[in-house]
């Protein structure tokens, strides 16, 4: 899948494979025309990955061969014992979790995932999980506090499923739970936003001694496309909304909201999955070293003093007075 | 000669101009009109169908505390606009035109007084200010008033009435989810007690926070209690939704709420309960 931004880089690039077969079939020493180009597919990259508007690293965001979950999850890890079931009603398919181990540290690993062809999208019901994915979410988090292991949390959901039965199995009861046990965790959670971070769905497994943004996610409380048909009425004002509603890495993390932005490559997670992944894993590292020299207390004090201080309001000086 | 006259010739309004004092009567959905006094000594509850009218956070606090006398706190705290946010109108015109439609300058108030005897703190939201939607002001005087609540040893009380999460300021209105959450965790272990009211309607982010996180969880008869609104569920499912979907009723007989509670026992059934788990749980002590 091409999005539109990336035609001309595209081009480019299938010019310089051109170029190159050419050359090795007529034996012509084309260097000075190949450094040439691959220069201009550098700057050109540069422009267009710099210059993204918001909505652009939405549909990035969404990109079908961005790594998911369960790719981190081949990559990073060395071990990986996949658990299911929230032991009330079910295994969801849209929430994964498992042990693993990634260089010798144990870690318990959660997730949204999504699938990439029509039959896995719906197995996995497009990453949207259901209030029995959230409590099993929880359940192994809890798990991973009983043995002290650190937990990582990877986000990339469109938003907790809205159906009837979801509903009737307290979706926003289960969401609510996870906020506020995850803030009782004696153990460090680590939270990237991997794809899409839409709204009390992705917060559901999102309450992290570090919140981190891949480069090219979205994290907000409403997805553009429904922000757009509520304030505008209408389907037609993603780009606007998107906009609007300051989604993207750098807002989240010039406000305050998120504590890191992991770079990906130039061009994109979707085409350097390898390389994403291994930066994503180096980064992991780095912060289950720093979090486990905290104790148990200080981790979650931090934990509550950085989400207590968000939101900006006037505070006027008035005599407190009825 | 007729048995009805007319005494007085100078009656000039004509039939079809309808004068009738727009304040005085209230009609019910079920078609009942009652004076509005009636319906205020009835905790704004219409006597004949129980329909329980959508009421502001100052007439919960004069139905609750005692002879209506309350401290109200932080009424300092209003919006500001930190994502520049502009739809149709920019976020400062629809501040503006909440704050003179609704008369107050939030969509959550807080005070505290005594309910029968019986310190307490009560945080109560208003459906008037942009659909009740939780913004940082609102996030704040949640935390602030548990924060009040586990210093002072007080049980709160919070009136849900919202549509969830305000998007006009999106990823700072989605992590007061997570702040009023910590500061419930931190009230929780504390022990002070927590009870969550919902009342019509709760939605969105407030009922995936704290509106569900109450030591006790209760509602409003009939009150539309939901995550998902249910404009979007029936678009996701393309279906018609069942009857009585998503009420306080429904909700209660899936397991998520304690008890559901007539308005004009609210203060009753509230003191009854914080005298058995909070003023006397123990005989012998």
């Amino acid at each position: 899948m091409l999005l539109d931004f990336e035609k001309p880089i595209f081009e480019l690039e299938e010019k310089l494979q051109e170029t190159k077969t050419l050359a090795a079939q007529n034996n012509m020493d084309v260097s000075q025309a190949v450094k040439l180009l691959e220069e201009r597919i550098h700057l050109l990259k540069k422009e267009t990955f710099e210059n993204l508007t918001r909505w652009q690293r939405v549909q990035l965001s969404r990109h079908p061969d961005r790594p998911y979950t369960l790719d981190y999850i081949a990559h990073l890890t060395d071990d990986f014992i996949e658990l299911h079931g929230d032991r009330g009603f079910g295994d969801d398919k849209a929430m994964i979790g498992g042990i693993a181990q990634i260089e010798g540290q144990s870690v318990m690993i959660i997730g949204q995932q999504k699938g990439r062809n029509t039959k896995q999208r719906q197995y996995r019901n497009f990453g949207m999980a259901n209030p029995e994915g959230y409590r099993k979410a929880l359940r192994l988090m809890q798990l991973a506090n009983k043995f002290g292991m650190p937990i990582l949390a990877l986000i990339d959901t469109p938003g907790a499923y809205p159906g009837i039965e979801a509903e009737e199995r307290g979706q926003g009861e289960a969401i609510a739970r996870n906020l506020k046990e995850m803030f009782l965790l004696d153990v460090p959670v680590i939270c990237i936003v991997i794809g899409e971070g839409a709204s009390g769905g992705a917060l559901g497994i999102a309450i992290g001694d570090r919140v981190c943004m891949l480069e090219n996610t979205w994290y907000s409380v409403i997805s553009p496309e429904s922000c757009s048909s509520i304030l505008w009425r209408s389907w037609d004002y993603k780009e606007q909304a998107a906009s609007a509603l300051r989604l993207s890495s750098s807002d989240m993390h010039k406000f305050g909201l998120i504590d890191k932005i992991i770079e990906e490559p130039l061009g994109g997670a979707h085409r350097y999955q390898e390389e994403t992944m291994q930066l994503v894993k180096k980064e992991i590292l780095e912060m289950i070293e720093e979090l486990s020299k905290l104790d148990s207390q200080t981790l979650k004090q931090q934990r509550i003093e950085k989400f207590s201080k968000m939101g900006e309001f006037e505070e006027t000086q008035i005599s407190e007075a009825k | 000669m007729s048995w009805f006259h007319r005494k007085n010739k100078n009656i000039t309004t004509p039939t079809n101009e309808k004068r009738d004092s727009p304040n005085m009567w209230f009609k019910t959905p079920s078609g009942t009109i009652i004076l509005k006094k009636e319906l205020k000594e009835n905790n704004w509850v219409c006597p004949d169908d129980n329909y329980h009218l959508t009421i502001t956070p100052q007439q919960y606090f004069e139905i609750l505390f005692d002879e209506g006398k309350y401290t109200e706190i932080n009424t300092n705290l209003t919006p500001l606009n930190p994502l520049n946010f502009k739809d149709t109108k920019t976020y400062e015109q629809r501040i503006k035109a909440a704050n003179e439609k609704s008369g107050v300058n939030e969509a959550a108030q807080s005070a505290f007084g005594k309910m029968n005897g019986i310190d307490f703190m009560i945080t109560a939201m208003n459906f008037k200010y942009i659909g009740g939607s939780m913004g940082a002001v609102v996030g704040e005087k949640i935390a602030r008033a548990a924060d009040y609540c586990l210093e002072n040893r007080i049980p709160l009380l919070v009136i849900s009435q919202s549509g969830g999460a305000r998007m006009m300021e999106a990823g700072f209105s989605l992590m007061q989810m997570a702040k009023t959450s910590a500061k419930l965790s931190l009230l929780s272990e504390g022990k002070i007690p927590y009870i969550s009211l919902l009342t019509n309607p709760t939605t969105g982010g407030v009922t995936a926070s704290f509106a569900m996180l109450g030591d006790f969880n209760i509602a409003e008869p009939d009150a539309l209690i939901g995550f998902a609104g249910p404009r979007v569920i029936r678009e996701t499912i393309g279906k018609d939704l069942p009857k009585g979907f998503q009420t306080a009723e429904f909700v209660k007989d899936h397991g998520f709420l304690d008890f559901i509670v007539d308005r004009r026992e609210l203060k009753s059934k509230l003191t009854s309960l914080l005298k058995m788990i909070w003023i006397n749980p123990n005989k012998n002590k």
